[in-house]
């Protein structure tokens, strides 16, 4: 992990866990000691070289780190003769081709590995497309540790394929059906499930939001898609890309690829949020584009909600973007403007995620192919030879009964 | 004067030689009619301190009981706003029993804190309990709600250790809420031997009032669930373990607090399609009486 310069954008959060006015730590009394705890024991860890040298091992030797930088030119070529010839070249970290087939299992690894340190002997997650929770479950089958995952009864239908995995990987599922049954009532149950067995239990956050130090700590284990991003472009074309970008949920793999590329001043940065149906229909999960700041599962940070406070339902295509909040970093990095958050719908979403199977020979995942709509949009938007790096988080294998659902295939 | 309704009404409470009898529902649940009758009731029932709950979406220190209880509050049309109003016009009638807003910082924020705490104030409310607002994110509030003279309630747990009681405590007036229960409302209750150590440990560091809360309920713990389930009616009248576990907890401390049990009861009185019926009132105020006669039964 590179040390920020002093005046960096890389040095949040501050001793209290903001970006700017975001983040913080919203918990229950009851659950604040535990929060101090692991915050004393993650800054103890990052600066163990043990524990680095651990995590570093398990990275390439069971992830299979590094991923590959690759240049999408089929892709690239094909956006580019829609267009009169012009467009940049388009590359793919590939994310989708680690352990388990996405981004988690990164901070996953890591975060087991703290809460081994820390003595806790039960180990629960939350989950919305079952990356998550596969790679916790995972990870706890390779550490032998019990684990809960808490998922919403919603997506425990559209993502069966994942069930399934983590049943076989060892772990219980437990459905939440409170409210739509997505990730964030599967959060708030596991923190009702984690606030009840604090002596034991280590809760496992999959995304850069909760309450500090979770946004920090997801954002540093996952910053070495960014790191090696950084490397690999530099090495392929001896400068860096001219536009990052990467779809938002949470927003951790997005956070991993622009963190470690904040300070460089050439180098702009798209998040890309579920539009869902699109963002001027109530059915969306665009909290920056058209939410508000508020407190939501222990950070402030921009929230769908009504004029009361109440939280509303977000909607994806994408069960792993189907969130009403962000990772405060991200609320951030948007108030400053650093970042620019843009919306690609479920259409959108599925075309790209269609023609990337058919051009590149590779499946993505709901999720990165709305990071990948985008790119496509803004490709052809730049010259020939700008560079433009998506983020593809994780692979779409698990995605194909939804989409042919959408496509209106009976498999 | 912050908080003068509540010290006086320990005070008086203290020189019966009893502890207090803490009831929590929450607005609009499972209507505003309902819930208004229900809050009225309240102290004509022996209740001596009343926390009206705030619904809110994602409770998420909340079992399943409290966050059925909003989802019907939510469905009925119940806002801060609204729940303000319940406040003002019990006011109107019942100079004395203090009323506590319990709830989450959201909706607050929401409203407007500064503009929220003037409100509050002048509908009468008399104290704060905002969950998921440890001391180390109150800075925002602490100001507008001690300059409308409204008391800031903290949760001390279990887990709040004896280096960290010190800070929890110095925002805290009015009253300590004591959660008896590293866990959520209406799930598992505290053992006696527990609780006669924790509560002197806290005492140690503070002259407030304590009263002790999450963990008084029904017999049958419902297994930690989620959900919208039908709760199963629970058998609650009179001999059963709330009056004695109420009474238990208030001799122990300077008050029970009362809540998933009594919401347990208002459920169990519904129809089919989540509606009051004629008896839903009585029932609930039936079971306070019980609880108030327990409290007092030295």
């Amino acid at each position: 992990m590179n040390a920020p310069l002093p005046n960096s954008l890389r040095q949040g959060p501050d001793s209290r866990g903001r970006f700017g006015q975001f983040g913080g730590r919203f918990v229950a009394e009851t659950m604040m000691p535990l929060i101090l705890e692991i915050e004393r024991a993650y800054e103890a860890a990052r600066r163990d070289p043990e524990f680095l040298k651990e995590w570093r091992l398990l990275l390439k030797d069971y992830v299979g780190r590094p991923s590959p930088l690759w240049h999408a030119a089929r892709l690239s070529e094909h956006l580019r003769a829609a267009n009169g010839g012009k467009g940049a070249k388009v590359y793919f970290k590939r994310e989708e081709l680690n352990h388990t087939g996405a981004h988690k299992i990164n901070a996953v690894l890591a975060q087991i590995l703290l809460a081994r340190r820390m003595g806790r002997t039960r180990i629960i997650a939350e989950t919305g497309a079952g990356q998550h929770g596969v790679a916790t479950a995972t990870a706890c089958a390779l550490f032998g540790l019990p684990c809960v995952v808490f998922m919403g009864a919603t997506d425990v239908e559209r993502q069966q394929p994942n069930v399934f995995r983590m049943k076989l990987l060892g772990a219980e599922v437990r459905p939440v059906t409170a409210g739509a049954g997505t990730l964030k009532d599967a959060m708030n149950e596991a923190m009702r499930d984690w606030v009840a067995n604090i002596h034991d239990t280590y809760y496992c956050i999959g995304t850069v939001a909760g309450p500090h130090p979770y946004p920090a700590m997801v954002r540093d284990f996952q910053c070495v898609i960014g790191e090696e991003s950084r490397e690999q472009i530099l090495a392929a074309e001896g400068k860096l890309p001219e536009a990052l970008v990467c779809a938002v949920g949470g927003g951790s793999s997005a956070m991993g690829l622009f963190h470690p590329f904040l300070d460089d001043e050439g180098v702009a940065m798209y998040g890309v949020e579920a539009a869902g149906r699109g963002i001027d229909t109530p059915e969306h999960a665009a909290s920056l584009n058209r939410g508000r700041p508020g407190v939501l599962h222990g950070n402030r940070t921009y929230l769908l909600q009504d004029a009361h406070g109440q939280i509303q339902e977000a909607h994806s295509i994408s069960a792993g973007l189907d969130y009403p909040g962000i990772g405060p970093e991200h609320s951030w990095l948007h108030e400053i403007g650093r970042v620019t958050y843009v919306p690609a719908t479920d259409d959108e979403a599925l075309e790209a995620f269609q023609l990337c199977s058919r051009l590149e020979g590779i499946i993505p995942a709901l999720e990165s192919a709305h990071g990948l709509a985008y790119a496509m949009k803004l490709a052809p938007t730049l010259d020939n030879d700008a560079i433009v790096l998506l983020n593809l988080s994780g692979r779409g294998d698990k995605d194909i009964f939804t989409v042919a659902k959408h496509l209106g295939v009976a498999l | 004067m912050p908080g003068a309704r509540i010290a006086a009404r320990f005070a008086a409470v203290k020189a019966e030689g009893r502890g207090a009898l803490v009831t929590y529902v929450q607005g609009y649940d499972p209507d505003p009619a309902t819930s208004m009758a229900l809050l009225r009731g309240l102290p004509g029932a022996g209740a001596d301190l009343i926390e009206l709950g705030v619904p809110f979406s994602d409770p998420m220190a909340d079992g399943p009981s409290v966050q059925l209880a909003g989802q019907r509050a939510l469905r009925a049309g119940g806002t801060l706003a609204g729940v303000l109003a319940m406040a003002r016009d019990f006011r109107r009638e019942d100079a004395d029993t203090p009323i506590i807003l319990m709830g989450y910082y959201n909706p607050i924020l929401a409203y407007g804190a500064e503009r929220f705490c003037t409100d509050a104030a002048e509908s009468g409310v008399d104290g704060l309990i905002v969950v998921d607002l440890p001391p180390e994110e109150a800075d925002e509030l602490e100001g507008p709600a001690s300059g409308a003279g409204l008391s800031l309630i903290r949760l001390v747990a279990p887990t709040t250790d004896d280096e960290r009681l010190p800070r929890v405590l110095a925002g805290t007036s009015g009253f300590v809420y004591y959660v008896a229960i590293a866990g959520i409302t209406g799930t598992r209750s505290a053992s006696r031997e527990a609780l006669e150590g924790e509560i002197p440990r806290v005492r140690r560091h503070t002259d407030l009032p304590i009263a002790i809360g999450f963990g008084v309920r029904t017999p049958k713990p419902s297994a930690i669930g989620f959900g919208v389930r039908t709760p199963k009616p629970s058998a609650i009248g009179f001999g059963v373990r709330p009056p004695q576990q109420a009474a238990e907890a208030a001799r122990i401390a300077d008050g029970a607090v009362v809540g998933s049990a009594l919401i347990d009861t208002l459920a169990a009185s519904l129809d089919a399609e989540g509606r009051a019926k004629p008896d839903t009132v009585r029932r609930v105020l039936d079971q306070v009486r019980a609880l108030a006669e327990a409290v007092r039964d030295r």
